[in-house]
């Protein structure tokens, strides 16, 4: 069938994928050796016990944060075009990591402004995620409703838009009345960092990116029938509103326990799909899913390299890196193409 | 008269059509009784706002009647599961926000999803179907271009050929020649005719094209402000049927020539 000639391009991708997971752990801003590297991961026999804990105790972690969020975003970009038929949409765009950002930034501010019983319970890693994520999906569920009634995919976008200004007002409603510490907690939140997370915790964020990838794939039967628009999936005997409740569940629980871990990434989720499209021309799901999943680590951990410039001290905000590099690729993509390709 | 009995396909028994909200009912069009069998290629005609889509859209299940009841092969249709439906109907739409990044062939084969397995991966029945319908609508050449590539005309017949990879024993089109010259419009009623014939199914489309319905259709379907009268087209001839479709004055209908004129 047509579909095994994309079979290549996909394998080059994961290679890709597993080369850039070893450049991303060898570079840093401590010099290891390549050799201490493997050794350190295949638990052999390594030079100095530091490098050790610096390979599996940082990097490796990071890495795998960076293809978590890398991927899920956007996988969840990916539902959201489909969904909406929109190529405008996006978790960004639609309002969802606002919607994660108030969730977070009423646990973070809200704690100190609402008083300290609560203090302790809310400041905990998971009550940041079931924050982050019941943000998203009160933004998703609210862009839904309105689009049962509004039918016309612009009006839906705008509407994401409006949400997103409103959680931003409220966030910096927040902001105004909370503490400097607090606050400067919820900034760095913001800027997006892969570093920060223990092993416990990136087993959390697995979990919910398991789920989020098996109920996307799970759906790429019907996200293939929904790319002739809902009127003709409903005649193909798709349920309408069970596809576009399990989209809905996937995308937030992806996009809410990213953004809750490693803050609002901007850009992923919009452009990936695009990027990939490029590449490779094509719009059926069972490839495109596979091959969206692969681009996107395959960003995060180019992004991640750069933000921690190799040799320098200094680790730039994630959610610069991914608009610095991703949008000009996109740009010359599409410019030297002029083909928009949805 | 030793013609076997041809199957009921679609029929509608006191059927009202319109829109429903809580608190009131729109009754566009009331008592529509018609009966469609297979083989049969059938117009629904009408002036604008009259009520086709409504109308196509209550026979495809997409939209509830108000009042009484659709049938498809003697089934109620409200009573048919959603996978079974698109198992006996299938639809060709206008204006749908359709990604034109597929190609002829993924498109085509889209029209399987009711009969794949939950990846959707085609079967040896399935690329079978799919290449039939292709050859029913002559279509194979443009197999592997892609739908951005195609003019309105061809991508009429791409979507044609949807309908027929469906494998449904009725067919509904809205307005398929809508965008089309003259020479395209004649082209997809002839190919619907054809495959009227070929396949045995029942088509059911909407259409303004009135002059080539009369021509090509075995019944008509007559839709007039909360009126509907069918018949053959011979039949509407003799009746003067065609006489009272638009308002009086602009345009009238020329029995000689079974077509309508503008009044000189």
């Amino acid at each position: 069938m047509q579909s095994q000639k994309y079979v290549l391009p996909l394998l080059l991708l994961f290679i890709g994928v597993i080369i850039l997971v070893f450049l991303n752990i060898s570079l840093g801003s401590v010099n290891i050796p390549f050799k201490d590297v493997f050794a350190s991961i295949f638990n052999l026999e390594v030079s100095k016990e530091t490098w050790r804990y610096i390979v599996v105790e940082y990097r490796l972690p990071k890495a795998i944060t960076a293809i978590i969020t890398g991927s899920g975003l956007a996988i969840s970009g990916l539902l959201m075009q489909t969904l909406f038929r929109n190529p405008l949409a996006g978790p960004y765009v639609l309002g969802l990591s606002s919607g994660a950002s108030l969730g977070v930034a009423i646990v973070i501010m809200g704690a100190s402004v609402f008083g300290g019983a609560f203090a302790g319970i809310l400041l905990s890693k998971w009550s940041l995620v079931i924050a982050s994520s019941l943000g998203s999906l009160l933004v998703l569920i609210a862009v839904m409703l309105a689009s049962l009634r509004l039918r016309d995919t612009m009006a839906i976008l705008i509407i994401g838009l409006m949400f997103a200004s409103l959680t931003a007002a409220v966030v910096s409603v927040l902001s105004y009345f909370s503490p400097a510490a607090q606050l400067q907690q919820y900034v760095f939140w913001s800027f997006g960092s892969l570093g920060d997370l223990s092993w416990n915790e990136v087993g959390i964020l697995a979990m919910f990116w398991f789920v989020g990838i098996i109920l996307a794939i799970s759906c790429i039967k019907n996200l293939n029938t929904l790319l002739l628009g809902e009127q003709y999936a409903k005649s193909l005997g798709v349920s309408i509103q069970k596809n576009r409740l399990i989209i809905i569940i996937a995308t937030s629980l992806l996009a809410g326990s990213i953004t809750a871990f490693a803050g609002p990434i901007a850009f992923v989720g919009l452009a990936v799909p695009h990027l990939i499209r490029q590449i490779i021309p094509v719009n059926n799901h069972s490839i495109l899913v596979p091959a969206v999943i692969l681009g996107g680590a395959a960003l995060m951990l180019i992004c991640d390299i750069a933000a921690q410039m190799p040799g320098q001290e200094y680790t730039l905000p994630i959610n610069a890196i991914t608009s610095l590099i991703g949008a000009p690729v996109v740009i010359w993509l599409l410019v030297r193409k002029r083909k928009f390709l949805f | 008269m030793n013609q076997p009995k041809k199957h009921s396909i679609l029929k509608t028994i006191g059927l009202d059509i319109g829109y429903s909200n809580k608190t009131e009912k729109t009754i566009i069009t009331e008592a529509i009784n018609i009966e469609v069998h297979e083989g049969e290629l059938v117009a629904v005609i009408g002036v604008n706002g009259v009520g086709k889509s409504t109308f196509l859209r209550t026979l495809s299940g997409v939209q509830d009647a108000l009042e009484g009841k659709v049938l498809v092969k003697n089934e109620q249709i409200q009573q048919i599961g959603s996978l079974e439906l698109a198992s006996l109907v299938s639809l060709v739409l206008t204006e749908q926000p359709i990604s034109k990044n597929l190609s002829v062939f993924e498109l085509v084969a889209l029209g399987r999803q009711p009969y794949t397995n939950w990846i959707g991966r085609l079967s040896k029945t399935d690329l079978r179907q799919i290449k039939k319908s292709l050859q029913n609508v002559g279509i194979e050449d443009l197999q592997n271009k892609k739908c951005y590539e195609l003019s309105d005309g061809q991508l009429q017949k791409v979507l044609i050929a949807r309908a027929i990879a469906q494998n449904t024993p009725l067919v509904i089109l809205d307005e398929p020649t809508t965008h089309l010259d003259l020479y395209h419009k004649a082209y997809v009623l002839k190919l619907l005719k054809k495959l009227t014939r070929k396949t045995n199914k029942a088509i059911v489309f909407a259409s303004h094209e009135i002059n080539l319905a009369i021509q090509l259709c075995d019944k008509i379907i007559l839709m007039q402000n909360n009126s509907v009268t069918t018949g053959s087209p011979k039949e509407l001839l003799e009746s003067g049927a065609f006489a009272t479709v638009f308002p009086e004055g602009l345009i009238v209908f020329d029995k000689a020539s079974a077509s309508f004129k503008i009044n000189p």
